[in-house]
């Protein structure tokens, strides 16, 4: 572990500004102490947001919820409002990590944790995510955790986060909080970035950014669940995952989101198949089209070209359970 | 003083059973087992002298070649670093199982990806580790390593005495009524025990200690001796409890040579700890298989030749080689047999025991080829397997000793319900899981190893065994002392084990599954001895002499053993060999499993449901720690069934997940309600305890019960291990 310096931030100003000025934002740790073990991350400054005060739920004004930075996964999975107005979420939360891991981990850190790409963990591995320009050793290697979407000839990797993909699915939005104590928010859409030819940019966070909290809008659907697909029963990271989001009306759908995780850089959504299901009646025919458009732009990388007849079926399965009855 | 044994014949005394302390068979606790599940049983690192300093490994990252040159002076100049160690005394991986001297040394070679190079010593482990991985090597790799074992490239060795040609087989097969005609494989598997590798070494004048992490401590003293260049006497090992070993800790491995190597250069004790993915890089790991089976059969189902060939691979100059095929010589009846056993040679990590080598991954293949053989042949598994029980080793044409597969196949079958099975796949369905059932034998081969144990019974009436065995998490603490409990008639409480210290008695180690049934037979002879000079002061015949409760009854009188002991401290030890015995009877234990599987229809993931295991293993020395043996070994069948793999980069060979978030050992969710039966059983052949050993029998073809599940809920035949949904998904609509 590379020798670093530990401040404990006594407000978000100091820890932005702190940021501003080089050092790394630590909250639950559980991802960045690994990755510091390993030397894969070698800050030479933590700054410790863990105990400031940014662990509430509240209710928005206009009906949604403001998630704090600080909230720990396992408390949000359990929030009320949570699980009775926005289950997607909660059951993703719940498919992720083991419960001593969601005991600490927070929901800013959640979003911001790194890939588990196996040649980004190395460090005798070239890595254009960990040292930029190097290159992607992934790229012919071993690839079953990699993406299938929106990779580029620098980067395969994928986006681990269970949390991150059904936080897509409900259109959340991210608030941050710089230096200066501006705030702003940004769509997650546009929050996560695709890895082009700067696979170490990851995020629209600029230095000194400090996540105060995530906001997801009053629920467009009542008919929600988060599928995980992998290799083990528990304590692994989703081959594929689909969150989904649907209201019916009249026996046609009325609102559609999803989001896919285990397939891209960020989790992924696709307008078009979205826009596909609105006004339909559900069927068979209906969303193997939609999975095939979803697909038609789909690119293995060897090992993994069993995730996109994997996404297909989970995809048809999950709309057929959200539409049925 | 000494009671000796050589293992020449049968014995049919059947000492234990003439006891009536009543401890032998009973599910009795670890008299350790409050300390460990409290923190307080001091594992390799947990007990630090105040002035250690802390080394950590530095690997090798090419796949072959030359290490030229360290940037030593550069990490020298970083906070704490105390010293780097490298050179020629380096191990460049692990002993091999009971090889009693050095592997292969020197750090100037590069073999494969990871090899550890040198030893940074620190005052902290944070500054060890830190100057580990910032030592800058300067390597020159050859560029013809070949990483694969089906690379045209690669050097492939069929050591003549591992094949066996008997009969006819292309014969066999032609006439055959039935005959399945298969390739297989199973990936690489990492022992992975909770407790890494880690030696504290520890050096007074000439001599060293070291507190390690290891299995087998008699074969481990002398290893490291040879590994230092110092004489035997001069080593001395601790290892009192060992956080598990799967065989990865069956030979010294590089931490502990270098830990000795930097706290001799430095004076004060060394502590290294290898971390997790040291753990998986450089120490064993099981070989990838690459299997055919051939199976022949007439039209009654029975047998008439069998062909398993087996390709597997090992580093340049290691003599280990999986042993694929060690029980198919003698499981099943055929007269027309072929066994080929190949070996690749390769650059990477090194090969060596890992949990049960042989069968755990050549029985549950050979058991998925029988399942295709009941399938085309409409006979039920089961009975497929009955009827091809030979009457003696089809191979050695020698007797079996004690043999109970039928009986576990029938108890199996009758207990798991196994009548309600459909042979036909996909017949049952939970919305949207096909479940289907399978089963597969069990078969392990059974060994004595050399053993002594040191069994003391002082004056106070107490006794106390010395030996240099381990407890890995296995019972040994527990079955010791309840041998000698009863052997000499005291309650547990009475009877202190003390284990992990070669200053004692030299033992098998735990290994192979023979550590109970020969470390126990040494503490049996000590006993023995015990009361042979028992009966010479109470002047009696050992016949007439019962012990009980700390009293011994000869004719109408009961004496505390305090007073027949009279001031006086008796010491026997025991000593056994193994002899003439194993080559007149063909020793194993069998079992059997059963599995029900989920299989689901949209994505291919499998989840196990139920399973049951019944296993024979002789006389069951105690009915809880074997049971937990038999959960172990049947849990990492799961992984091996569905999840556990070693991923290799195909190109430089290094291993890719090497670590517990990507080689995916089955978690809780995994492992369903297992059900574990002992059959009652004695074998006369094994050793006087009549016991043989347990430990790996429960991985040996658990396996092979899952994936013939898969096969029987959803119609798709897995041959290659594990059976990710990757490998069943495409089969899901074209079996409908």
């Amino acid at each position: 572990m590379n020798p670093f310096e530990y401040t404990r931030a006594a407000s978000r100003h100091e820890a932005a500004t702190m940021a501003a000025g080089g050092a790394t934002v630590i909250a639950g740790g559980t991802n960045l102490l690994d990755l510091m073990k390993l030397e894969v991350m070698t800050p030479e400054r933590l700054v410790d947001i863990s105990r400031l005060d940014m662990d509430d739920i509240e209710t928005t004004a206009d009906g949604g919820l403001r998630i704090g930075a600080m909230v720990r996964n396992s408390d949000l999975a359990a929030h009320e409002i949570v699980r009775s107005t926005y289950p997607v979420l909660s059951r993703a939360l719940l498919a992720g990590a083991s419960g001593q891991l969601r005991n600490k981990a927070s929901t800013g850190g959640n979003l911001l944790q790194r890939t588990r790409c196996y040649y980004f963990y190395d460090t005798a591995m070239p890595c254009n995510k960990r040292e930029p320009g190097s290159g992607c050793q992934a790229i012919g290697g071993a690839t079953r955790l990699h993406a299938i979407f929106g990779a580029s000839d620098h980067c395969i990797a994928t986006h681990p986060s269970d949390m991150a993909v059904a936080l897509q699915a409900l259109d959340a939005k991210v608030e941050i909080e710089n230096a200066t104590g501006d705030i702003r928010t940004v769509e997650l859409e546009s929050f996560y970035r695709l890895p082009g030819n700067t696979p170490h940019i990851e995020t629209e966070l600029k230095p000194g950014d400090l996540i105060t909290a995530v906001i997801i809008p009053p629920a467009k659907g009542s008919r929600q669940t988060y599928r995980k697909v992998r290799d083990r029963a528990s304590y692994a990271f989703a081959l594929v995952s689909v969150a989904g989001v649907i209201e019916m009306s009249d026996g046609k759908i009325a609102h559609a989101s999803l989001a896919f995780g285990g397939v891209a850089h960020k989790p992924w959504r696709n307008a078009e198949i979205e826009q596909m299901l609105l006004g339909e009646a559900p069927s068979q025919d209906l969303f193997r089209r939609v999975a095939d458009t979803l697909l038609r732009n789909a690119e293995a990388q060897g090992d993994n070209a069993f995730k996109i007849k994997l996404l297909h079926r989970t995809l048809c399965a999950v709309l057929t359970e959200l539409t049925e009855g | 003083m000494t009671l000796h044994l050589k293992m020449d014949d049968r014995d049919d005394r059947y000492r234990l059973d003439d006891m009536v302390q009543g401890l032998v068979g009973t599910p009795t606790d670890r008299p350790e087992g409050k300390l460990k599940v409290s923190g307080k049983a001091s594992y390799a690192m947990d007990v630090l002298p105040d002035d250690v300093c802390h080394g950590v490994l530095v690997r090798a990252t090419i796949t072959h070649g030359k290490l030229r040159d360290l940037d030593t002076e550069a990490v020298r100049a970083l906070p704490g670093i105390r010293t780097v160690i490298t050179g020629k005394r380096m191990l460049r991986n692990p002993a091999q199982g009971m090889a009693g001297k050095a592997p292969v040394q020197g750090s100037d070679d590069i073999a494969y990806f990871g090899q550890p190079v040198a030893l940074v010593v620190a005052d902290t482990l944070e500054q060890a580790r830190h100057g580990a991985l910032a030592l800058r090597l300067t390597l020159e790799a050859k560029g013809d390593a070949v990483v694969n074992p089906h690379d045209p490239d690669a050097s492939v060795e069929m050591p003549k005495k591992e094949q066996v040609l008997i009969g006819d087989l292309d014969e066999a097969m032609k006439k055959a009524a039935f005959s399945v005609d298969q390739h297989y494989t199973t990936p690489g598997h990492s022992s992975a025990a909770m407790e890494p590798h880690a030696s504290v070494a520890h050096w007074h004048g000439d001599s060293v200690t070291l507190r390690g992490s290891y299995q087998m401590l008699a074969y481990n003293k002398a290893e490291l001796a040879d590994a230092l260049g110092i004489s035997e006497k001069n080593v001395r090992i601790l290892a009192p409890y060992v956080g598990g070993g799967f065989g990865a800790k069956l030979g010294i491995s590089p931490e502990a040579v270098a830990a000795a190597l930097a706290s001799k250069e430095l004076g004060v004790p060394v502590a290294v700890s290898m971390t997790r993915q040291q753990v998986f890089e450089t120490t064993m790991r099981r070989s990838e298989t690459n299997q055919r089976i051939r199976l022949a059969a007439d039209e009654n189902g029975l047998l008439t030749g069998i062909g398993h060939e087996a390709l597997v691979s090992n580093l340049p100059g290691e003599d280990f080689s999986e042993p694929v095929t060690q029980a198919t010589p003698f499981l099943y009846r055929g007269e027309n047999r072929e066994i080929v056993h190949k070996i690749a040679r390769i650059h990477r990590t090194c090969a060596g025991s890992v949990r049960a080598p042989g069968e755990a991954v050549g029985l549950t293949v050979l058991e998925i080829a029988m399942d295709e053989l009941a399938e085309k042949a409409g006979i039920d598994p089961v009975e497929l397997r009955k009827k091809n029980i030979p009457d003696q080793d089809p191979t050695d044409q020698i007797p079996f000793s004690s043999h109970a597969l039928a009986e576990a196949l029938d108890e199996g079958a009758r207990r798991f319900g196994w009548d309600k099975r459909n042979p036909k796949p996909r017949s049952t369905r939970d919305g949207e899981w096909f479940v289907g059932m399978g089963m597969a034998s069990a078969v392990r081969v059974n060994m004595l190893i050399e053993s002594k144990a040191r069994v003391t019974l002082s004056a106070d009436g107490r006794a106390m065994i010395e030996t240099d065995m381990t407890d890995i998490g296995t019972g040994t603490y527990a079955i010791l002392g309840q041998i000698a409990g009863e052997m000499l008639g005291l309650p547990m409480e009475d009877v202190e084990t003390r284990l992990g210290d070669t200053e004692f008695p030299p033992a098998s180690g735990s290994g192979g599954s023979f550590g109970a049934a020969s470390n126990g037979t040494a503490v049996l002879l000590g006993c023995e001895e015990i009361r042979r000079q028992l009966c010479k002061k109470l002047n009696c015949e050992d016949a007439d002499m019962t012990l009980k409760g700390g009293y011994a009854i000869v004719g109408n009188k009961r004496i505390a053993l305090r007073d027949v002991l009279d001031g006086d401290t008796l010491v026997g030890e025991g000593h056994v060999q193994p002899g003439k015995a194993e080559k007149k009877v063909r020793q194993a234990t069998y079992g059997s499993y059963f599995a029900e599987v989920g299989v689901n229809s949209v994505t291919g993931e499998t989840r196990l449901r139920r399973m049951l295991g019944v296993f024979a293993a002789g006389r069951i020395l105690n009915a809880k720690t074997a049971r937990s043996q038999c959960l172990g070994g049947m849990t990492f069948g799961i992984g091996m069934a569905l999840t556990e793999e070693l991923i290799h980069d195909r190109r430089d060979g290094h291993m890719v997940n090497h670590d517990f978030a990507e080689y995916h050992l089955p978690v809780n969710a995994d492992v369903p309600q297992i059900e574990v039966v002992l059959l009652e059983e004695r074998d006369e052949w094994a050793n006087p305890l009549q016991a043989k050993g347990i430990g790996e029998l429960g991985i040996c073809g658990a396996a092979g019960s899952i994936v013939n599940a898969i096969y029987n809920a959803c119609g798709v035949r897995v041959r290659q291990l594990p059976a990710t949904l990757d490998k069943v998904i495409d089969g899901l609509d074209e079996a409908t």
